[in-house]
C-alpha cells in the first residue's frame, strides 16, 4: 500500500478536512459542509469517520476502532486494517491506550481524557431530517434557531406513547444553540457527551463534519415533566458482572433463552481480567 | 458458558478468498482478459467510465473484471481510485462541433448539413438471439466509406440562427466542481449537469420516462444526438497556449422542447442537454430530458410537484455509489440501536398493558 499517501488521502484533501474540523470546533454542533471524497469503502460504512480519522491521525497515534462497542465486529476490523495498511499506525483494543478512537454507535464505557479524540461515524447528520427532508429548509431552520418542529415531535411522542419514543440518535442541544444529532448511539450514552476528549463527527455521504470541543455542554432534549432518562437493559453483564455498562441481548437457544453481555468488549475484557487477577491473588493468599 | 463471538478478521479473509475463487469460476473455462472486456464489452466499459467520472477504458475494463460484471461495484472501484489522483489542470471546453462523428442523427429535420449518420446502432436490429455468436461465428466486415471532411455544425444552431431557440446564458465564471467542493443547494445549471453526467443511468432513465408520461411533461424532440471523438485541449501556462492531450469519445444529446413565450416575449423553443463519456446514448437522452425538467424555474414554468422537477430530490439521489453504500449499510451490525428499540418497545408495552389493566379493574369496580 506504499503507493498511497500516509492515511490514504492526499495532503490537500486532509488540509480541506482539517479546515472543516477546525470550523466545526469553533462552532460546536454546527454542520460544516466539506468536499467528501469517495473512499475505498462504501458510503454509509464509515467514510465520514474514516476521512476525519485520516485527517487527524499522525504517525505517533495509537488507533482504536469500535463498532457497536466492540473491536472485533467485521466493519471495525475492516477499518482498523485499512489504517494499519495505509498509515502504519499502532492499533489497540484498550480504550485508555488509544489516542484516536473511531466509533460507530457507541461511546466507550471508560471515561476518556483530554489527550484523546473520539471520531464518530454519522449516517444522517441532520437531526431534523426525518421531520423535514429538504436540506435547503433544515439549514434555514438551524440558522434561525427554529426548533419548534422537534419539540412538537417529542410532544406528540408523549401524547401517543406516554414517553419520548426515541431510543437512539436522541437529539441534543449544544451550548444552548444548535440542535445536533449525536449519531445513532443509544440514549444511554448521551450523558457521557460532556467530556474531556475532543469529539469529531464525520458524515461522508452527506458531506458534513461537526464537532464538540472538550467539556462542551451537551443537553438531551426533554420536558420538565418528562425528563430525559438514560436507559439500558435492567440486567448485569453475564461475563463480567457489570451493572453500569450498556448491554447487548444475546439469544442463546431456541427456547427464548437470553443473556446480557457488555456491548463494550474492551471494558468487559478489562473487568474479566481484573476479576481473574483478584481471584488468583485470593487463591495464593489461601494456599500461602 | 457463553463465549462472545470472535474471529471477525479471519471470517473476512476467508470470505474474500472465496470471492476470488468465485470470480475466476471454473478453471476449465479460459480466463477473461482485460483487453477482451475492453474491446468486446465496450458499452459496459463506457458506462463504468461515465458514472465513475474517469476516462480510462483499461481501468474500467479491469474494474468490470474485478467486480465480476457488477456494474455499480465496478463504478465504485473507479471512483475510489479516482479519489487518489492529483488534479493537474482543467481542460478547455470540448468543441463538439469538431467531433469526428461515428453517429449523428436528428429527429427534427429529415436532412441536415453534415448528414444523418446511423453508425453502429442497435436501432432497427430485430432483437432475435443470434445463435451464430454462440458458435463463435460472429465475424462480420462492415463496408467502409470516406469520412466527410470539416466540422459538423450542431442542428440546433440552425434554429438559433432564426432566433427560434432560447439563448443560453454565457456563464463567465468557472463552473463549480462537485468532486472538489461540497454540493450546495440550490445548484446552478453547470453543477446540475455535472451531477447528472455521473448519475445512475437507470435512475435518470426512469425520471426521464416519468416526464414523458406526464409528470412535468415537456415534450422533447431529439434535435440531435451525436457520438464520436473530440480532442481535449489543456492550456499550458508555461507555453501560453493550449495543446491537445488526447481524444475522448463522448455522446451528446440536445433536445428541442415545447415552446414558451409570453405577451412580451415571442414564442421560441427551449432545450435540454446531455453529455456523457463514451457511447451512452440512452443516458445522454435521459440526461437531456431531466435537465430540461429541472429548468422549470429559469424558464418561468409552473412547479407541478413532479420528481423530475425537484432539483434537491434528483441531485441528492442520482449518485448510485452514494445510494448503494447507504442502502447496503443496513447489513452492518445494528445490535446497539436495535437493543435500545427493543427496550423501548417492551417498556411502552408494559406501560400500555398496565394502563389497560387498570381500566379493566376500574370498570369492574363501577
Amino acid at each position: 500500500m506504499n503507493d498511497y499517501n500516509f492515511a490514504y488521502l492526499d495532503e490537500q484533501t486532509k488540509r480541506m478536512i482539517r479546515r472543516a474540523i477546525l470550523k466545526g470546533l469553533a462552532i460546536p454542533g454546527y454542520q460544516v459542509p466539506f468536499a467528501s471524497r469517495e473512499m475505498p469503502m462504501p458510503f454509509g460504512w464509515g467514510t465520514g469517520g474514516v476521512q476525519v480519522s485520516a485527517a487527524t491521525l499522525t504517525p505517533e497515534d495509537v488507533f482504536k476502532v469500535i463498532d457497536q462497542g466492540a473491536d472485533d465486529t467485521t466493519n471495525a476490523v475492516s477499518i482498523r486494517k485499512f489504517f494499519q495498511a495505509t498509515a502504519g499506525v499502532d492499533t489497540t483494543e484498550e480504550t485508555d491506550k488509544a489516542t484516536v478512537i473511531q466509533t460507530r454507535h457507541r461511546i466507550p464505557e471508560a471515561a476518556l481524557n483530554e489527550d484523546q479524540i473520539l471520531v464518530y461515524q454519522v449516517p444522517i447528520p441532520e437531526p431534523l431530517r426525518f421531520l423535514e427532508p429538504r436540506e435547503t429548509e433544515t439549514r434555514k431552520m438551524h440558522s434561525l434557531e427554529e426548533y419548534g418542529l422537534m419539540h412538537v415531535k417529542l410532544y406528540e411522542d408523549i401524547a401517543r406513547h406516554g414517553a419520548i419514543a426515541t431510543a437512539y440518535a436522541y437529539p441534543v442541544k449544544v451550548e444552548g444553540r444548535y440542535v445536533m444529532d449525536p449519531s445513532p448511539i443509544p440514549k444511554f450514552d448521551n450523558p457521557k457527551m460532556t467530556m474531556p476528549a475532543i469529539q469529531l463527527f464525520g458524515a461522508g455521504r452527506e458531506q458534513r463534519i461537526y464537532a464538540l470541543p472538550p467539556y462542551t455542554e451537551v443537553v438531551s432534549l426533554d420536558f420538565e415533566d418528562y425528563p430525559f432518562e438514560a436507559s439500558k437493559a435492567d440486567h448485569s453483564c453475564e461475563l463480567c458482572g457489570a451493572d453500569d455498562s450498556y448491554l447487548d441481548e444475546v439469544i442463546v437457544d431456541d427456547q427464548g433463552g437470553r443473556i446480557f453481555v457488555c456491548s463494550d468488549t474492551a471494558y468487559c475484557a478489562s473487568r474479566q481480567t481484573a476479576l481473574q487477577d483478584a481471584a488468583a491473588a485470593q487463591h495464593e493468599e489461601i494456599s500461602a | 458458558m457463553y463465549v462472545a463471538v470472535k474471529g471477525g478478521e479471519r471470517a473476512i479473509d476467508n470470505a474474500h478468498a472465496w470471492l476470488g475463487e468465485e470470480r475466476r469460476g471454473d478453471h476449465d473455462v479460459s480466463e477473461l482478459s482485460v483487453a477482451q472486456i475492453r474491446k468486446q464489452l465496450s458499452l459496459a466499459v463506457n458506462r463504468v467510465m461515465a458514472e465513475g467520472s474517469l476516462y480510462d477504458p483499461d481501468l474500467a475494463a479491469l474494474a468490470i473484471k474485478q467486480a465480476r460484471g457488477d456494474m455499480i461495484e465496478a463504478i465504485f472501484l473507479i471512483r475510489a481510485y479516482r479519489t487518489t489522483l492529483p488534479r493537474f489542470a482543467g481542460s478547455e471546453p470540448i468543441a463538439t462541433e469538431k467531433m469526428a462523428c461515428d453517429r449523428r442523427i436528428s429527429a427534427t429535420f429529415k436532412d441536415v448539413p453534415g448528414g444523418q449518420i446511423l453508425g453502429p446502432t442497435f436501432d432497427y436490429t430485430h432483437r432475435l438471439l443470434d445463435f451464430k455468436l454462440a458458435a463463435e461465428g460472429g465475424l462480420t466486415d462492415a463496408p467502409e466509406g470516406d469520412a466527410q471532411p470539416g466540422d459538423v455544425p450542431h442542428v440546433l444552431s440552425f434554429l438559433d440562427g432564426e432566433g427560434l431557440i432560447q439563448q443560453e446564458k454565457q456563464g463567465a465564471e468557472t463552473p463549480p466542481d462537485l468532486t472538489r467542493e461540497p454540493m450546495e443547494l440550490p445548484a446552478n445549471r453547470p453543477l446540475r449537469l455535472q451531477s447528472l453526467a455521473r448519475g445512475d443511468e437507470g435512475f435518470l432513465l426512469s425520471l426521464a420516462y416519468s416526464t414523458q408520461r406526464g409528470y412535468a411533461r415537456n415534450h422533447a424532440f431529439v434535435g440531435e444526438l451525436r457520438i464520436g471523438d473530440v480532442p481535449v485541449e489543456v492550456d499550458i501556462p508555461e507555453l501560453g497556449f493550449a495543446i491537445e492531450i488526447g481524444d475522448i469519445t463522448v455522446t451528446e444529446c440536445e433536445t428541442v422542447n415545447q415552446f414558451t413565450g409570453s405577451k412580451t416575449e415571442p414564442a421560441h423553443f427551449t432545450r435540454g442537454y446531455g453529455l456523457v463519456f463514451g457511447m451512452s446514448e440512452r443516458k445522454a437522452i435521459s440526461m437531456a430530458l431531466v435537465d430540461r425538467a429541472l429548468r422549470w424555474e429559469e424558464l418561468g414554468e409552473d412547479n407541478l410537484g413532479a420528481a423530475a422537477q425537484d432539483e434537491e430530490f434528483v441531485l441528492s439521489h442520482c449518485d448510485n455509489i452514494q445510494a448503494t453504500g447507504f442502502l447496503e449499510h443496513i447489513k452492518l451490525p445494528h445490535y446497539v440501536d436495535f437493543q435500545s428499540e427493543l427496550e423501548l418497545v417492551r417498556k411502552l408495552r408494559r406501560d400500555t398493558m398496565a394502563g389497560a389493566g387498570n381500566t379493566h379493574a376500574q370498570e369492574a369496580a363501577e
